[in-house]
């Protein structure tokens, strides 16, 4: 049984953040989650994945943000409780649908969970989604630890249903990957089957519908603030002349920096959970009394140009700082020492810094690097050097629009197989771009699951607008990067997984494809050969390059490894391997001057190399 | 599961770092130590990484016990270093301050670059040299053949374990974080496991695997 399932209520256990996220959802008696798979959320849709499989939970992989979002709401709208969960960016996608159900409304509660990434661990921005609660119009509360993300998810289904909007919960990576004590509480039992009742001039959001529909909302984000105003979640707390607004995980840093500083008696905190809309009264009254307050949030000066806007409304005179360049960066994650040293700053506490000792300083010299690479095995570095050599034979420069996986590792030396990246699904669009201005040789890489996320559309419009580039799918069976989730196109499913199989190849003959080559990249001869091919053609053409991801292989069917290999005597030393294909098998024996060797431990076996270079051979296979 | 008969709530403040390689098990070692943690009436707070870094990366988590609500650990600030690989024990002396104890795994795991001679890997024993003189314990053994000894080359995060509960640094009795080993290791890995925490409590009692060691 899942362990998010067991537990007395009143237990005390250690739960990440995403964990306590579902858990919370769960006692809200939650019917149905949607998710697509993103780092910092991905662990909520793995949970409930597993809870699906042993529960009446209602739960599935959409193929984007948008269509998960679009599901719950449909859901949501028969009166059961659903939850939506993604990435910051997912958001985006999903933000089409999101402006316009806020008018919409729902019955059941719905509570969209968006994880943001300062410092962009996992992301290829760092936006911060509280805009979009504004933007949209909708409630939002923001957890700062797994205790709180578990209260708070509760809160927000019965909030979303009181108010019948979304409620958005905006968490952060160090939100979703903490793990902490949460209080357990009950398991309600399964809801009966919902019903749709029709009101049409209510929820079909034509001109004249909707324009009723934005006044309610509006008054729904009024009677939000009046319950903003009395939140559990937004508590004033100290004493002092100065103050502190914080929200998020921002509080905890706050909280051990104020005891750390002693300046418990002298500050202030007004500390915020439930941030849209703000809670205005309760903000003057916080600052009407004080002469200085800083704000400690994250990126955007989100609270700070809301409590600026309320002391210029109210005629307070009250200096608010936070972003500032003596202060704080709209850049990249906080630590408890950063906020430390700036509130020490702020109000002239004595602080000495901790003497740092730094390695590279006391070696005097830089430390290697630890670069995330392609795994031995990874069938992308075989697809990645197959274009690389086919394009080397034709004497032709490609151009590398990638997108979003394992494989936009495929930017580093020496496979340097990435030259510009957006979003999910826009090296399809932008291949498209590149080659009707240049009329050079593009090559498009996506991955399988990002095909089907973003892009279905941008390959019919290639199609229809007879464009020119070869797009390589790089089919790995699974989705892998957030973890092996499946896609509608995964031919090796997890046991027991209930999805229909939608091939890859079949959908792109009915995009209106018709030069389609699919190889199989760890057969070498057959893969450069059809890569050739492929790149020599012109107009629309795509590659498929199936075999799955070793990790996922490895874990479905239980594999082991059978051969390994080794550098026989007779290399001479030409390197090509370490220049064109870099596995993370093969090293020199010395550093710099030293033999190319492979190590036995790290080679998968998958017995790729040995198919272009003559000494490299079975291990044991004699010298 | 029974644990030691101490469940007042503890407040003591201990920051714990542990920083690794990508598939080590830095995550299960940190998740442990969380777990027993709250069973002895602490109020612990663990960060992972999760996600790219852990294609092969470094991957680091943190362990906050005591009066402390911040999950992270800022530079300086770590009583415990916990280090699976010698580079990142070395590369986590900015973490370090001058009581820091420092436990390290001296094996190796050659970095891309270094494997493909773009860079070099500095010596373990200078390294080690360095850190002993910035912090106030260095106990630092091959991990790795101890697991290899305890039959599962995977064990290094048991006998790191092993080794911290054996020092004087953390208050929680090593017969807590066994209780709860058993309960989260399978079956098939359970004696190796349990071994490779006895062989690592076995290298922190051996005074020659101290390479600095001040009164805690």
């Amino acid at each position: 049984m899942s362990e998010l399932l067991s537990g007395q209520p009143g237990e005390r256990r250690l739960f990440l953040g995403n964990e306590a996220i579902v858990r919370g959802a769960l006692e809200a008696g939650v019917a149905l989650v949607t998710t697509y798979p993103g780092t910092p959320a991905s662990e909520i849709g793995d949970r409930c994945y597993e809870i699906s499989r042993e529960t009446d939970l209602r739960f599935e992989f959409s193929t984007n943000e948008k269509v998960a979002l679009e599901v719950a709401a449909g859901t949501a709208a028969c009166g059961w409780r659903v939850l939506c969960a993604m990435k910051h960016v997912g958001l985006n996608v999903a933000a089409d649908a999101l402006m316009t159900l806020a008018y919409v409304g729902v019955k059941g509660g719905m509570v969209i969970v968006s994880a943001d990434d300062p410092s962009l661990f996992s992301s290829q921005n760092e936006q911060d989604n509280r805009y979009y609660a504004k933007m949209a119009g909708l409630p939002m509360l923001e957890p700062a630890n797994p205790d709180e993300a578990l209260e708070m998810t509760k809160a927000a289904f019965a909030l979303s249903e009181e108010l019948k909007v979304p409620v958005l919960l905006r968490t952060t990576t160090r939100v979703n990957h903490t793990r902490g004590p949460v209080t357990l509480g009950e398991l309600p039992p399964p809801p009966g089957l919902g019903k749709f009742h029709k009101e049409p001039f209510q929820k079909v959001m034509v001109p004249a519908v909707a324009r009723q529909a934005h006044v309610r909302l509006l008054q729904a984000e009024d009677q939000a603030r009046a319950l903003a105003e009395v939140s559990p979640y937004n508590r004033a707390g100290g004493n002092g002349a100065w103050g502190i607004v914080t929200s998020g995980v921002s509080r905890s840093y706050v909280a051990d920096a104020l005891k750390e500083l002693g300046l418990t008696d002298k500050v202030k905190v007004l500390e915020l959970g439930f941030t849209q809309p703000l809670p205005e009264r309760l903000i003057e009254d916080f600052l009407a009394p004080l002469s200085k307050v800083l704000v400690v949030e994250e990126l955007e000066p989100f609270l700070e140009e809301g409590l600026k806007a309320i002391a210029q409304t109210r005629g307070l005179m009250v200096t608010i700082r936070g972003k500032d360049p003596e202060l704080f960066s709209r850049l990249f994650e906080y630590h408890p020492g950063l906020v430390r040293q700036v509130i020490a700053r702020f109000f002239g506490a004595a602080y000495e810094a901790p003497a740092l000792a730094i390695p590279e300083g006391i070696l005097g010299h830089t430390l290697p690097d630890r670069p995330p690479n392609l795994c031995p095995g990874c069938p992308h570095r075989a697809t990645y050097y197959a274009v690389k050599i086919a394009l080397k034979d034709l004497g032709v420069e490609g151009v590398f629009p990638t997108d979003i996986g394992c494989y936009t590792l495929g930017l580093l030396p020496p496979l340097s197989m990435a030259d510009f990246l957006i979003c999910m699904g826009s090296s399809i669009s932008t291949a498209a771009g590149i080659s009707q201005a240049t009329g050079q040789k593009v090559v498009a890489f996506i991955g399988d699951s990002t095909f089907f996320h973003a892009g279905l559309p941008a390959l019919v419009n290639a199609v229809h607008n007879r464009h020119d580039f070869l797009l390589v799918i790089l089919d790995n069976g699974t989705t892998a990067m957030t973890g092996s989730q499946p896609h509608p196109g995964v031919s090796m499913l997890p046991p027991g997984y209930p999805g229909e199989h939608v091939p890859i190849p079949r959908v792109v003959k009915a995009l209106g494809v018709n030069q389609l080559w699919v190889v199989n990249p760890f057969k070498y001869k057959e893969s450069l050969a059809a890569t050739k091919e492929a790149l020599a053609a012109a107009g629309v053409r795509v590659l498929i390059s199936q075999a799955p991801c070793v990790l996922y292989e490895a874990r479905i069917t239980g594999k082991k490894r059978q051969a390994r290999f080794q550098v026989t005597r007779g290399c001479e030393d030409c390197r090509h391997c370490l220049d064109y294909f870099g596995c993370p098998a093969m090293y020199l024996e010395k550093g710099e001057a030293g033999k190319l060797l492979i190590d036995p431990d790290v080679c998968s076996g998958c017995a790729f190399c040995v198919q272009w270079c003559e000494h490299i051979r079975p291990a044991g296979a004699g010298k | 599961m029974t644990f030691t008969e101490n469940r007042k709530p503890k407040t003591e403040n201990l920051r714990i770092f542990l920083t690794g390689v990508g598939g080590q098990g830095t995550l299960l070692a940190s998740r442990l130590l969380g777990e027993a943690a709250l069973a002895a009436g602490y109020n612990p707070m663990v960060s992972e990484t999760h996600g790219m870094a852990q294609r092969g990366g470094i991957v680091v988590s943190t362990v906050v016990l005591g009066d402390l609500k911040s999950p992270l650990i800022s530079p300086g600030e770590a009583d415990i270093v916990l280090a699976f690989e010698a580079l990142e024990a070395f590369r986590a002396l900015d973490r370090c301050h001058a009581r820091t104890l420092v436990i390290a795994n001296a094996a190796t795991i050659v970095p891309y670059p270094v494997a493909i001679g773009q860079a070099k890997y500095p010596p373990v024993e200078r390294m080690f040299g360095l850190l002993a003189a910035q912090v106030g314990g260095l106990l630092a053994f091959d991990a790795g053949a101890r697991a290899r000894e305890a039959g599962s080359p995977l064990a290094v995060n048991m006998v790191l374990l092993g080794a911290l509960t054996a020092t004087d640094y953390l208050l929680i009795p090593a017969a807590d974080l066994v209780a709860l080993i058993r309960t989260r290791t399978k079956e098939k890995f359970l004696a190796s496991n349990l071994q490779a925490f006895e062989l690592g409590a076995e290298a922190a009692r051996n005074p020659g695997n101290w390479l600095r060691r001040e009164a805690a």
